[in-house]
């Protein structure tokens, strides 16, 4: 294949290759992250604009008090999620973050589920006395945010 | 007083940076060699107080002397030796002095042994390691002073986060800053070197060992941090493609591609004005590291230390720093001449192949990294993980790993396609085969199929090199190559099967339950509270049986510390040669049964074995071409000197 072409050119090949691939490389991250990346929702967001069934997204809001509930087969838990405003019911097959707890808050990334349930794939608390999701800090309703400081003493 | 005196020599080291960095810059300029000479003792003796001072440190914490602030905060007086000093530097602090104490040291050894490069050039390097450090220094001294005295000195120290105390933790950061400090030593001699116009052959074998030092660090620091996430967490993954782990992902991409391009600028003075670019770039990549990791900016499942203000003086430094060598860069690019020509089909060609790719992949863990904090400046929260990264970043890995199955066997400069006509053939069907095979027999998804399938291939092709050749003759530097490359297949083949094949069990068992999960069967004999030195736990005990057959047993833990209080999850890893088991223990139900989670994770082991393989194969490569550094330069001063007693002789003769 290489025969017939002067090495100057070769170079320009090469040179046009790499820069195709890099420009490439490029937009392709950006098409991706328009459709992969997983957008955050507060329960009143998630009420008045519900995302696709398919699509995954984050939800982070304030665990309802009382709201826990443990299933039949012991490993799925059932739990409300609010901000003040709305409240969205959410289930979480798996063992539950050790700072999981109701008043507390939390993150779940998953999906809505068609009976208007959110499915959690995976909870996200506070992991260790300093750590919190970013996505909680300083949400808009006022109450969460001082409740979530109050968790945060 | 001891504290004081680390404080003081800290000081002298950061003003010796200065004149170091003053006496580089005036042998720059016609006239200045009278100061020009003091660059090299200059660079000593900051390494010996950047030393000293470091030693100040690991001491004040070996005695725990509670009057300073650092100790007081991060040590404890019953904890023991090991995690005392480690203490020193898994704070904020005490890891920054670490660095410029580790940069210093470099320093000094550049200063003392390097004299194969012409003496401006070394001059500029030395200046520009000063230029980096002092930066590091006026960080240390003004915002993060580690000797700060209490007023009063507490009755007790704070401890150190429980996380942290563990043996492989207490290494693995250090073992990345030694990695981004080797890549600071290898931008420093971009600089020398684009200042004074000598992009070199000689220049990429000098730059070569450090270039391979930190890239062989970088491999043991991301294998070591993948492993502790995998057990430590207890979520079963070995990589969720966080901001922390990409903060280390991102310079060893940059830096894999440096080490391969400074190759064919050492081998064949092909790739000039690329390589350096890629030493800016991989220097970049660690501050941007740093950036994250030290801001917390962006969520991380690994946020320990973080604090906004110190994130911007990082930002600051990066944009001093890379600013100016991109400014230097560009007036200087057009001067670094166009090097030696190849034909595409040649060894420069795949490993230019090798570059982009890995320069794509580095772009897209870059974007999708920082793409949260574009978008929040639009006040949209958004998170990024494995549906962008896996699939977006195998779209380049394939092809690259295809290229490094044959690019090995090619020849320099220009290759015909006949010589290498039977090996080439033979992986294509190699590839086509299993990749059929793969879809008939398992039907597993396309990216664990097209990685196995690759793996097999890499694995092969990594062995080529070695055909038709002695082993016994083979040169140090090729074996490293070969094993890197075969670490590579191993790696991918553990994290495909895992991905492919691992099973799950999430389950809430009574105590004589028994649990299948693959081959495996766990039977629940008991659910205990037991006690540690600073932690409470419950403790399941599992009887485990392997097909079948009792093998052995699995005490998987929940854990509490109380000072600080955290709660963690200690899963219990059962090993095969052919996988791990992994189980983690839940809560308690309402009802008293306990939820427990086991995975079966075929040939997961091999993730981080061939991390290891990776990293020997540099250290392989690092210690053949260091000895034949040496080799060369013992051989030329015989040369030299046989040339003198011949002349010397003739001289006698003559007269």
């Amino acid at each position: 294949m290489s025969t017939g072409i002067k090495p100057k050119h070769q170079r320009l090949v090469l040179l046009i290759i790499a820069l195709v691939a890099l420009v490439g490389a490029g937009l392709l991250a950006a098409w991706a992250l328009r459709n992969q990346a997983n957008y955050f929702y507060l329960p009143s967001e998630i009420v008045s604009e519900a995302p696709g069934p398919d699509e995954a997204v984050r939800l982070g809001g304030m665990v309802e008090m009382g709201s826990i509930n443990t299933a039949e087969d012991g490993v799925t838990v059932q739990f409300i999620v609010g901000d003040g405003d709305a409240r969205v019911p959410v289930s979480f097959t798996g063992i539950v973050p050790a700072l999981f707890v109701e008043g507390s808050g939390v993150v779940a990334e998953g999906s809505m589920g068609a009976d208007g349930t959110f499915i959690a794939t995976n909870l996200l608390a506070k992991h260790d006395e300093n750590y919190m999701p970013r996505e909680l800090e300083g949400m808009s309703t006022e109450e969460v945010r001082a409740e979530i400081e109050a968790t945060l003493e | 007083m001891i504290a004081e005196f680390g404080l003081a020599a800290l000081w002298l080291a950061a003003a010796l940076a200065g004149l170091q960095l003053f006496a580089g810059f005036m042998g720059l300029r016609p006239g200045g060699e009278g100061t020009a000479v003091l660059a090299r003792p200059a660079a000593l003796v900051q390494a010996l107080l950047c030393g000293i001072s470091f030693l100040v440190l690991l001491w004040l914490f070996a005695r725990t002397d509670l009057s300073v602030a650092l100790v007081a905060a991060n040590s404890h007086s019953a904890k023991p030796l090991i995690f005392k000093l480690s203490g020193a530097w898994g704070n904020h602090e005490g890891s920054m002095l670490l660095w410029v104490t580790v940069m210093a040291l470099a320093g000094g050894l550049i200063a003392f042994i390097e004299r194969r490069l012409p003496e401006k050039t070394m001059l500029a390097t030395l200046g520009s390691q000063a230029f980096v450090a002092l930066g590091f220094y006026a960080f240390l001294l003004f915002s993060s002073n580690p000797f700060e005295r209490l007023p009063v000195a507490p009755m007790e120290g704070n401890g150190l986060n429980p996380l942290l105390q563990d043996i492989g933790l207490a290494f693995h950061p250090p073992t990345l800053y030694f990695g981004y400090v080797g890549l600071s030593v290898a931008f420093s001699f971009v600089v020398g070197a684009l200042l004074t116009r000598q992009v070199t052959p000689e220049f990429a074998r000098v730059m070569r060992p450090w270039v391979l030092g930190a890239w062989c660090l970088l491999t043991v620091g991301i294998t070591a941090g993948s492993y502790w996430a995998y057990y430590e967490l207890g979520w079963g993954g070995w990589w969720f493609w966080d901001p922390v782990e990409n903060a280390s992902l991102m310079p060893w991409l940059a830096a894999t591609a440096l080490l391969h391009s400074v190759s064919v600028l050492a081998a064949r003075d092909a790739l000039r004005a690329w390589t350096v670019m890629l030493g800016v770039i991989a220097f970049s990549m660690s501050m941007v590291g740093t950036f994250l990791v030290r801001s917390g900016i962006l969520t991380s499942v690994h946020a320990f230390a973080v604090d906004p203000e110190r994130g911007s003086f990082i930002l600051a430094l990066l944009a001093l720093n890379i600013g100016g060598a991109l400014a230097i860069f560009a007036t200087r690019a057009g001067t670094v001449a166009e090097g030696e020509r190849f034909s595409v089909l040649s060894r420069e060609g795949a490993l230019v192949i090798n570059n982009v790719a890995l320069s794509a992949i580095l772009g897209i863990v870059l974007l999708g990294t920082l793409y949260p904090l574009l978008t929040e400046a639009f006040d949209v929260r958004v998170s990024v993980g494995p549906p962008y990264f896996n699939p977006v970043s195998a779209i380049f890995l394939f092809p690259m790993l295809v290229v490094l199955a044959i690019g090995p066997i090619l020849r320099w400069r220009g290759d015909s396609f006949a010589r290498i006509r039977m090996p080439v053939i033979s992986l294509g069907l190699l590839l086509l085969v299993s990749i059929i095979a793969l879809w008939v027999i398992t039907g597993i998804g396309i990216l664990p199929l097209l990685g196995l399938a690759l793996a097999l291939v890499v694995a092969v092709g990594s062995l080529l090199p070695l055909r038709g050749r002695s082993l016994r003759r083979l040169p140090i530097a090729v074996w490293g190559m070969v094993i890197a490359h075969f670490g590579v297949a191993v790696a991918l083949f553990g994290m495909a099967s895992d991905t492919a094949f691992q099973q799950e069990r999430l389950v809430a068992a009574n105590i004589g339950d028994v649990v299948e999960v693959g081959p495996w069967s766990a039977q629940l004999e008991s659910v205990t509270p037991v006690a540690g030195p600073n932690w409470t736990a419950i403790e399941a005990s599992l009887t485990l049986f392997y097909e079948g057959k009792e093998v052995t047993t699995a005490h998987p833990q929940a854990r509490s510390f109380w000072s600080p209080p955290t709660e963690t999850s200690e899963v219990a890893l059962t090993t095969r040669r052919n996988g791990q088991l992994y189980t983690a223990l839940g809560n308690q139900a309402e009802d008293g049964r306990w939820q427990l989670r086991l995975w079966w994770k075929p040939f997961v082991t091999w993730i981080w074995f061939g991390g290891l393989l990776i990293a020997l194969g540099g250290a392989l490569a690092l210690v053949g071409r260091v000895v034949g550094d040496i080799r060369r330069r013992v051989a030329g001063k015989k040369i030299t000197d046989r040339k003198a007693d011949q002349e010397a002789l003739a001289a006698e003769a003559a007269s």
